[in-house]
């Protein structure tokens, strides 16, 4: 398989990522670009798809927390501030996606790019800790967290709705 | 030898991330522990539901935008030509300094990617309620003639009714090379199996049985002609073995 291909290949998975980490289709592809054109920029070895994978999500890493950073340093952000999805006809699916998007939305950025690292992209704790420049016992801290706290926003519990503007 | 059960412990029993000696040591503890099994379960079932919800995006056609331009690859690969070359011209170089053997070659690229592809697959579709399969087995004329049309050889599930599993139907998967198809069987105990079936490049060698663990999935896998196969379960070795045998008698 050429570079390139190889690049490709993880298109699917890198927009799989963008997408529930943004809560936004566009939004995700602008970063997959981004991400793709980065990638290619900063291609210099051979890299094995074992090790393709965590090094293309530390690139979008950098660039999602760029782009935040850029956008005004909101870290997470208040329930009432989410777009309305448009309703589909599969309705019952449409509100999942919905729910969800709105559930990791209310999780602090770096709680989020580990939770969606792990369970939805299956990378391993030190895949996941390469990708996001972090020891891998702060990915395991930021695991546990973002798990009790989705769990208690999924059931609707009350958690913090405060919108954190770092300064 | 029996360190304490940790938090870190039970993520990473949810997440199939335990070796064969943690694990058991980890289920020994949930068994004595059950009020933690709950919360294991909701993690699971987090990542289940991240799945549902987001998984569409892999299925949906790659805005154009997005694909490197073909001219920049060339220059690439020419890199990685040059890169290599290097690298080999440093290995045997390595190799006649040192005078020592040289290391195993790594298997062949679809030796290593066959069962996690499949053993990934098998994680995805099984847990499905509703919608394990694209085309159930009461439709199984269609069944076969789809699917051996989109991978452009005769393809039919083997029959696995004596090992009591029964066909649950199929689906189409983008896999590495293009596409690729995966058979669901369930028995009575609705333990669930896949088999999945790649097409082969043409020059491919058939190989022998083989087996690989994938996060606690257990997966036989080999190539027989134009096609790759791994049937992938959780009941164990011993029946993976039992069954994958009886699959590849059936080819």
């Amino acid at each position: 398989m050429s570079s390139r291909d190889a690049i490709v290949a993880e298109i699917p998975r890198l927009r799989r990522y963008a997408r529930a980490l943004t809560g936004n289709a566009d939004q995700a592809d602008d970063l997959v670009q981004d991400t793709l054109e980065r990638a290619l920029e900063k291609w210099r070895l051979w890299h094995s798809a074992r090790e393709l994978r965590p090094w293309l999500f530390s690139i979008m890493h950098n660039l999602f927390v760029d782009s935040r950073r850029r956008a005004g340093r909101i870290d997470y952000c208040d329930a009432d501030e989410l777009d309305e999805v448009p309703q589909r006809s599969q309705a019952g699916d449409a509100l999942e996606l919905r729910d969800l998007d709105r559930a990791l939305a209310l999780l602090p950025t770096e709680q989020r790019e580990v939770l969606l690292l792990v369970g939805l992209e299956e990378l391993s704790y030190a895949e996941a800790a390469r990708s996001l420049g972090v020891p891998q016992g702060t990915v395991m801290s930021r695991l546990s967290r973002a798990r009790s706290r989705l769990q208690s926003i999924l059931n609707g519990e009350a958690v913090p709705q405060l919108k954190v503007v770092k300064t | 030898m029996n360190a304490p059960i940790s938090d870190d412990d039970l993520h990473a029993y949810a997440d199939n991330r335990l070796d064969a000696a943690r694990l058991t040591q980890v289920e020994g503890w949930l068994a004595a522990h059950p009020e933690h099994r709950g919360q294991v379960d909701a993690w699971r079932s987090q990542s289940a539901r991240l799945h549902r919800a987001y998984d569409a995006v892999l299925d949906q056609p790659v805005p154009a935008r997005l694909m490197p331009a073909a001219n920049q690859s060339r220059w690439f690969e020419m890199r990685r030509v040059a890169f290599v070359g290097w690298l080999m011209l440093g290995t045997v170089i390595g190799f006649m300094l040192r005078g020592e053997p040289a290391r195993q070659a790594p298997p062949a690229q679809a030796g290593v990617s066959l069962p996690h592809m499949a053993a990934v697959a098998h994680a995805v579709y099984t847990p499905e309620v509703r919608h394990p399969v694209e085309v159930g087995a009461d439709q199984e004329a269609h069944l076969v003639g789809w699917l051996s049309k989109r991978l452009g050889a005769e393809l039919k599930p083997p029959r696995l009714d004596e090992a009591g599993y029964r066909l649950v139907g199929g689906r189409l998967l983008p896999g590495e090379r293009g596409e690729v198809a995966q058979f669901m069987y369930e028995n009575a105990a609705k333990n669930r199996l896949t088999l999945y079936v790649q097409p082969q490049a043409a020059q491919a060698a058939d190989a022998s049985f083989r087996y690989a663990n994938e996060k606690g999935i257990d997966v036989f896998y080999w190539i027989d002609g134009r096609f790759g196969y791994a049937l992938s379960g959780s009941t164990g070795r011993e029946d993976m073995l039992r069954l994958a045998t009886l699959v590849y008698r059936q080819r």
